[in-house]
């Protein structure tokens, strides 16, 4: 697979790791009363997605980018690859507004 | 030399293209035959009349050479000697070198006379499903007995079983366009790109580029074929944009456009150059032509398996190309226009064709002077031994031939479409699979592989498709040029899978002897879908990936199915095209180089003073230094204990992961990593750090130093460096990207010393460079500086111990490190300063109740290791709210403690499970397990750590460590895990 790295352009994936999810930025509040049980969905829960799937991967043979890659996992295509720091804060911005 | 110009062999009717001027010699089953510059071994075998080639898999039948391509499912070899040898090697691809040793495989005495051949007359009990029905009972008879003699009976040829002593590499190439077999349709696309000046890739698994128009008699642009091929290859070659591999299989294609190859340097040559035998390259391509052609199928009638019985394009194959008549007299079975070309070029190569067998009920298309025709009309049956001597037709009658050539048309290469599952659709007209519209991504079909199967329509296709993709691509400079020209040809075809009413078995698959009989056994059993047919018989499996089989066992199912082929379905391919060796795949990543060992920056000076060493991880340390008189590893071990704890030891602590972390928010980011508090931490101090995972188990432990303000420096554990700082990296990107903070890692850029000892701060005072002062005073346990060393050198100096005694890490630039280690030994002569290894710092950390990786082994929490407290209730960090879960807290949680044998002169044994005295050694008697285990020079006694339920508590408490695979029941007592100095007064002195 190539990956297009916003910084770097195409990349092949074996310069990469894979981690999963890209649900695992949502990461819950720990003051929350429910903390517990939002932790274990955020831990544990995912959805087996057949289709586009958001997912982290990390190029570490590279510069060290997590990314966020919207990879459908039927056909391989990959239709979005963002820096996972830039989705972070825009979650962050949509928290916050 | 008169017999130079004697063509060699027997069954040689000209030369073909091959050059007459060069003969050659090799060896078949240690006989001495001759050949000629440019044949493969089975051209050879067969100008010399050797139609017998090898036995068949399962009933161990005579097998000749069916085909004279890669689809080859019969004459499969032996080559070569020795560590050299390669078993199932494709006859029909074996490019001859002079020289070169042959040998048939799987049977057992001379080739002619098999005692396996046994197998064939029980073939009524060997039926496809007879292993899975008749070995099932006794159950533990499969793996002993009955698996080991049918795999040691049927079988494909041995492995030499030494290490293979070629040498494989691996390359990356890039371009534009990527041309997959060099035919017709492919020369003619890679013609267009070529000249349209973009990047071109062809490549073909042949070593003479050309396809088909090597083997035909067709003309193209007013040359024969193989001249214009010849001509286009040597354009193609000229030009500085296009790379033109022969010898090269593009064997399967994956995601966005790359394809492997696997390029075969060496194989035909005998005297070897240097470098890697094959080349697996990975190919990146922007778009792709798949020109692979089609492969031609049989017919499956009485006894079709016979020496002597090929396909009609490859008997077309060894006369054109080759000058081979592989008969004598050679008749043709076909349902095709296609196999009748085979008769006439027979008959103008001047060799002698007997019959023309058409089943379709159609007027001759062609004229065959000499032969007698038959349409309308089957084989039924053969007759013959080691080889063919006759064959009888539906009506009865019997036509002598030695070679029969048959033709059921032919079915185009689709394999690389499906790798990314496409599935091929069926095309009634040319009865054949083509492939569908679901092709991988850029990837397109021309020529016989998508079903245009005459030259006129490959060569057309070809340019058709390179204009497209030159249209994708943008190129300015369009192709002026027009398809090659060449006369349309007949290719009228009703298919035929099987005759009826035959005598014998009709044989479908032959690489795995599956005939008709098993697919309708297959079939009356319910294994009907294509998938269920292909495990149940094993139909087109092994070496040649059925090529020349699974179509026709597809329509053999379908006729009993009464279904079309189109409802029957089909089965779709894997990568590899071909067989790929292993080798290829590994390349140069073999033995030791299957992963780089990294040398810590002391390994030179350990070498020189008789270290051990040991593999960490990725590094290879010292683990224990022998001096002259130590003839056993402990003696060194408790002597580099002993030595230290009496004065002082030096111990490369290099390993250990470095993390820099700096930035305004470095310290509220440590908060949200360990379990404890970092921001609180002063400037010129370290603390020990617990790392937990999301899910609230312990990942791992280190100390990290404050340098600065907005300076941190973390240590790791050896075993997990690599992953904290992923871990980091995830939390800084993702989970707190609003903190200004920036991570590197700095392992491999300081190399760090343990200085450990009471007389560690002496020996120190000679390496620190004034007016520093480390005196307990100014430098106390705990604290950390930058300073210089040894004249001025850059270094790191923290006051921290992992052995227990008053200890320093010094650390200095990594080229420095070597130089250091000596210079620190220097100094320490007047105190008899001893180096350390890895087995004496786990003997003193052990000592010490320090836990390490046998103890953080991803199951325990911060509590087991009695470092409850450690997680602050007051902040939010990594595993925080997941820690407090009530299964994490329970109150029989396990506890890190000590043990010591009852027996002082017991050792005890990591891994033994804490069970109560008297008590039964089962699952639930079970209370725990011991992690670590040293013998302690100290104490002089074995000693251990463990887990043990409440083991806080029950300190004085005795129990028996079980290990009942050893029978051996060790009563110890528990102990507090601080072997040595538990109130810690020697590392604060």
């Amino acid at each position: 697979m190539l990956i297009d790295h916003p910084l770097l352009g195409l990349r092949d994936a074996a310069e990469f790791v894979y981690l999963g999810d890209a649900a695992l930025l949502n990461r819950p509040d720990a003051s929350s009363a429910d903390a517990l049980d939002s932790f274990h969905d955020y831990l544990h829960l995912r959805d087996n997605v057949a289709g586009e799937h958001r997912e982290l991967w990390y190029h570490e043979q590279g510069d060290r980018s997590w990314l966020v890659i919207t990879r459908n996992t039927l056909t391989h295509a990959i239709t979005a690859v963002e820096l996972a720091r830039d989705v972070a804060m825009n979650l962050r911005e949509g928290a916050n507004s | 030399m008169s017999d130079r110009l004697a063509l060699p062999g027997s069954h040689r009717i000209g030369h073909g293209l091959l050059s007459s001027e060069q003969s050659l010699t090799f060896t078949f089953n240690g006989r001495p035959y001759r050949a000629m510059a440019g044949d493969t071994l089975a051209s050879a075998l067969l100008a010399n009349g050797q139609q017998l080639v090898g036995r068949s898999f399962k009933y161990h039948r005579p097998r000749g050479i069916f085909t004279a391509g890669s689809e080859e499912p019969n004459a499969l070899v032996e080559l070569g000697t020795g560590a050299y040898r390669e078993p199932n090697t494709r006859a029909t691809m074996v490019e001859l070198f002079d020289g070169i040793q042959a040998s048939s495989q799987n049977h057992k005495g001379p080739l002619s006379f098999d005692v396996m051949a046994i197998n064939d007359r029980l073939s009524s009990f060997l039926s496809a499903g007879f292993y899975y029905k008749t070995f099932m009972w006794p159950k533990a008879f499969w793996e002993k007995l009955y698996e080991p003699v049918i795999r040691a009976a049927a079988g494909l040829g041995s492995l030499s079983g030494e290490p293979d002593p070629e040498t494989y590499d691996k390359g990356f190439l890039h371009c534009d366009v990527l041309i997959i077999g060099a035919g017709a349709a492919g020369l003619s696309a890679a013609l267009s790109a070529g000249r349209a000046g973009q990047r071109v890739i062809i490549a073909d698994e042949d070593f003479l580029p050309g396809g088909r128009l090597n083997m035909e008699t067709f003309i193209v642009d007013g040359l024969t074929g193989a001249q214009w091929a010849a001509n286009a290859v040597a354009e193609l070659r000229a030009m500085p944009r296009v790379r033109f591999m022969t010898r090269t299989t593009v064997y399967g294609c994956y995601d966005h456009g790359i394809y492997g190859a696997l390029e075969r340097r060496t194989d035909h040559l005998a005297d070897k150059p240097a470098g890697a035998r094959q080349v697996l390259w990975r190919i990146y391509s922007k778009h792709a032509i798949l020109a692979a052609g089609a492969t031609e199928r049989s017919i499956a009638f009485g006894d079709n398996d016979r020496p002597g019985i090929m396909l009609a394009g490859s008997v077309r194959a060894y006369v054109n190309r080759f000058g081979v008549s592989p008969g004598r007299q050679t008749a043709v079975f076909t349902n095709n226009d296609d196999g009748w070309r085979t008769a006439m070029d027979l008959v103008q190569a001047g060799a002698s064709v007997s019959a023309v067998i058409d089943s379709r009920n159609i007027p001759a298309p062609f004229p065959v002077p000499g032969a007698q025709i038959f349409m309308g009309s089957f084989v039924t049956g053969t007759q013959g031994r080691l080889g063919l001597h006759s064959i009888t037709l539906s009506s009865g009658q019997t036509v002598y031939c030695d070679c029969l050539a048959v033709t059921g048309g032919w079915s185009p290469n689709v394999h690389l479409t499906c790798h990314q599952r496409g599935r091929p659709v069926w095309r009634e007209d040319i009865a054949a699979f083509v492939p569908g519209q679901d092709l991988p991504g850029n990837m397109h079909v021309a020529g016989a592989a998508n079903g245009s199967m005459t030259l006129t329509q490959a060569l057309t296709s070809g340019h058709a498709v390179a204009t497209h993709v030159l249209k994708e691509l943008g190129a300015t400079t369009a192709p002026a040029s027009s398809a090659p020209q060449a006369d349309e040809e007949h290719s009228g075809i009703s298919a035929l899978w099987q005759v009826p009413d035959c005598q014998g078995r009709s044989w479908v698959d032959l690489q795995n002897d599956v005939t008709t009989k098993d697919i309708a056994l297959s079939f009356q059993e319910g294994f009907r879908s294509v998938e269920h047919l292909k495990r149940y018989t094993t139909l087109g499996m092994a070496t040649d990936q059925g090529k020349t089989s699974n179509v026709l066992g597809l329509g053999v199912m379908a006729s009993l199915n009464g279904k079309s082929i189109e409802q029957t379905g089909t089965t779709i391919f894997r990568p590899p095209y071909t067989p790929v060796p292993i080798g290829a795949f590994a390349g140069r990543s073999r033995g030791k180089h299957f992963r780089p060992t990294r040398l810590t920056p002391s390994h030179q000076w350990a070498e020189s003073h008789g270290a051990t060493f040991v593999e960490t991880g990725m590094w290879m340390r010292a683990q224990w230094y022998a001096k002259s008189g130590e003839t056993h590893w402990r003696q060194s071990v408790d002597r580099e204990v002993t030595q230290t704890r009496s004065s002082v030891g030096i111990c490369d602590v290099t390993t250990l992961g470095k993390i820099d972390i700096q930035g305004a928010d470095a310290g509220a980011f440590l908060d949200k990593v360990y379990a404890n508090m970092f921001s609180t931490l002063a400037v010129g101090k370290v603390r020990y750090g617990l790392m937990l995972r999301e899910d609230g188990f312990v990942m791992d432990d280190g100390t990290t130093a404050r340098l600065g303000d907005r300076h941190f420096v973390m240590t790791t554990t050896t075993a997990n460096a690599v992953s904290v700082f992923r871990h980091l990296e995830f939390c800084r990107q993702c989970l707190w990207p609003e903190l200004d903070v920036h991570l590197i890692s700095a392992t491999e850029q300081w190399a760090q010393f343990a200085v450990a000892g009471p007389n560690a701060r002496r020996l120190l005072e000679n390496i620190v460079d004034a007016p520093f002062d480390i005196s307990n005073e100014a430098f106390p346990f705990m604290a950390c500086a930058e300073l210089s060393v040894c004249q001025g050198k850059p270094a790191r100096l923290f006051r921290i111990s992992f052995s227990g005694e008053l200890a320093y890490e010094v650390a200095v630039p990594a080229r420095y490190g070597n130089a250091l280690m000596a210079a620190l030994m220097k100094a320490g002569e007047a105190f008899g300063a001893a180096p350390y290894g890895t087995e004496a710092l786990g003997v003193m950390r052990i000592e010490k109740g320090h836990a390490a990786g046998n103890e953080l082994n991803g199951q325990t929490t911060a509590a087991n290791l009695g470092l409850g407290r450690m997680v602050s209730q007051k902040k939010d960090c990594i595993g925080a709210v997941l820690s407090r879960r009530s299964q994490m807290n329970k109150d029989n949680a396990i506890e890190l403690v000590g043990f010591i044998p009852e027996d002082a002169s017991v050792s005890l044994r990591a891994g033994a499970h804490f069970i109560d005295r008297d008590a039964e050694a089962t699952l639930d008697n079970d209370q725990g397990w011991m992690t670590s285990v040293a013998f302690s020079p100290d104490r002089n006694s074995s000693i251990g750590l463990g887990f043990i339920e409440n083991g806080s508590q029950r300190i004085g408490e005795t129990v028996v460590a079980a290990d009942p695979l050893r029978n051996e029941f060790i009563p110890v007592k528990i102990v507090s895990p601080h072997f040595v100095d538990p109130d810690g007064e020697r590392l604060r002195g």
